[in-house]
């Protein structure tokens, strides 16, 4: 039988493509513009169904220590929380890291710093491909774009993360979260048993037989000599991850003269820049990086040497731009597009700041403004000019 | 076809549901749809907006600048998105909570009272599928039993009984809705 098209929130999709997924336990705490993922998870009561644990914790920092607890036991676990949140989840990831655990974490992220508000914001990129705890770690980040991509991804995130015995992150935002569209929801899988448990992750703390000596599962090592063998290891298996596990979307990017890089909710919005650029006469790509660690350098590097210049466009100041610039390595210009703090901009608005950051010359006349009831400035038309005076010869 | 559509008011007046319903109904009609609420702490008494997509192709951007139909029900909605109406397009307000109507000419006006209306039938519950009504009649977006079946799907059983209220207001909003 085929599989019910549904209308749902993307965080809504999360909930129910973990149960499907046969996730052993999810443990959070509430904060929006994610709380829709704990609270489907309540309605859901897979605990009933397929006896996975659903566990609203004292705080964030509890939640990502259970987490590190159950992925200890080899069990599929996962949270969720937005930025402040995750802020908060970072000491435990890193443990996690350290101690070469699988586990999900999904940041539905919001506008910061501190607090800040309850908008949607991608400023969490660096916190999340360069760190964000502390020592020489990397989680893989999954950025979905649609609804969809937000219900396949969870079980793309947890195989990625047994694969590597490593964590997973979906990293998306507000309008990901917030959004409802058509999903297929996965297939139900069952949850693993024992013995599978056993099979799949020889390492895990499931009491100890006699025939053989405990697991330990730590991050710690006192030894720096063995403790530097481990971060050998550790950054093997990230080269392995960088090798094989890059993931992207190129949009008429074969015959671009321009291109945007651009990932979740900022990559829809420019989807539609795309067919503004069109109207007036200007080829521009969309590569969308799907995997923001590892980051498809590679292909940015093969589309760049065919068009003339990059626009980054982040719900940022400018931090995936950062990796860009390293994957072109400067040869040819790359700016960067971004609103702050929770604003979101629109698909014009991005063509006009496009054209005016890399100086792409269009009809002067044209009607498609930043924001409707703004014109444009004069200097943006004089910029303009002179660039449509260069092209005479 | 695509549609693009924002309606807008006060948080309570049933924004995002009448939102919700025609993303369900575009849904029973086999359209790809996009439902993007603002879901700051204006639900909890300022304006609240949610756009809506219906388009036969894959919807790009959830987030839009201009709009094929606007759909405002108080002054403050008329005010920020009577200039994002497209040129040819569709405003539709309620006069209940609108004392300045639009001043563009290059625009489609229409007006349904759907506060009046509720009023008459004493029941303010109806207010958003009356407005949904005058909305369907003026752009017949989904097909009226599609929207049942819309009903039917985004409400939870305990509250089909109310369906056939929903109905009457529906056709309540057809009936009455005026171009200006």
């Amino acid at each position: 039988m085929s599989e019910e098209i549904k209308l749902m929130k993307g965080n809504e999709a999360i909930a129910h493509a973990a149960v499907r997924y046969g996730c052993d336990g999810y443990f959070g705490y509430p904060i929006t513009p994610q709380s829709e993922i704990m609270e489907t998870l309540m309605v859901l009561a897979p605990w009933k169904t397929t006896g996975m644990v659903v566990l609203q914790a004292e705080s964030e920092v509890a939640a990502i220590n259970m987490v590190y607890g159950g992925a200890g036991c080899g069990k599929t676990v996962m949270t969720s929380s937005s930025s402040p949140g995750v802020s908060l989840k970072q000491e435990g990831i890193s443990y996690i890291a350290g101690a070469e655990l699988p586990a999900l974490i999904v940041n539905i992220m919001r506008g910061g710093p501190g607090l800040g508000t309850i908008q949607p914001s991608q400023a969490d990129y660096f916190q999340t491909v360069k760190g964000g705890g502390h020592g020489d770690y990397r989680v893989i980040t999954l950025a979905p774009a649609s609804v969809q991509e937000m219900a396949d991804f969870v079980a793309l995130g947890f195989d990625l993360a047994f694969k590597y015995n490593n964590p997973a992150m979906i990293l998306a935002d507000g309008i990901v979260g917030q959004m409802m569209e058509k999903v297929i929801l996965p297939p139900f899988q069952p949850r693993k048993t024992d013995a599978e448990i056993k099979e799949r992750s020889p390492w895990a703390s499931v009491g100890k037989p006699a025939d053989r000596k405990r697991n330990v599962i730590t991050s710690l090592e006192l030894d720096p000599a063995e403790m530097e063998k481990n971060n050998i290891r550790f950054q093997k298996k990230y080269k392995e991850i960088e090798e094989n596990e890059v993931r992207y979307e190129a949009i008429n990017c074969e015959d671009a003269d321009y291109l945007i890089i651009a990932f979740g909710s900022s990559a829809r919005i420019c989807q539609k820049t795309l067919e503004t650029a069109a109207k007036e006469g200007v080829k521009v790509g969309l590569l969308r990086p799907i995997t923001l660690w590892p980051f498809p350098s590679k292909a940015i590097k093969e589309y760049a040497k065919k068009v003339k210049g990059i626009l980054v466009m982040e719900l940022n100041a400018g931090q995936m731009i950062e990796d860009v610039k390293l994957a072109v390595e400067c040869s040819l210009p790359v700016k960067h597009y971004g609103r702050l703090g929770g604003i979101v901009p629109d698909p014009d608005e991005v063509w006009v700041a496009m054209k005016d950051e890399l100086g792409i010359a269009t009809d002067p006349s044209s009607s498609i403004k930043a924001n409707a009831g703004e014109s444009i400035s004069k200097e943006m038309i004089s910029e303009v000019i002179t660039n449509l005076n260069q092209m005479v010869p | 076809m695509k549609h693009e559509i924002i309606i807008a008011g006060f948080g309570g007046q049933g924004v995002l549901s009448m939102g919700k319903i025609l993303a369900y109904s575009g849904l029973m009609e086999g359209k790809e749809v996009s439902w993007m609420p603002s879901y700051g702490p204006e639900q909890r008494g300022g304006t609240a907006n949610v756009t809506v997509i219906l388009n036969d192709e894959r919807i790009s951007s959830p987030v839009l600048n201009e709009y094929d139909i606007v759909v405002v029900l108080n002054q403050p909605s008329m005010d920020k998105f009577e200039s994002k109406v497209k040129k040819g397009g569709v405003l539709i307000y309620d006069s209940y909570g609108i004392h300045q109507p639009t001043k563009r000419t290059d625009i489609k006006v229409f007006k349904v009272d759907a506060m009046d209306a509720a009023t008459e039938m004493q029941n303010s519950k109806a207010f958003n599928m009356i407005v949904l009504g005058g909305l369907l009649k003026v752009v017949p977006l989904v097909k009226l039993e599609n929207v049942i079946e819309g009903l039917k799907k985004s409400l939870p059983e305990r509250h089909h009984k109310l369906i056939p209220m929903n109905e009457t207001a529906i056709k309540k909003g057809m009936d009455i809705v005026v171009e200006k």
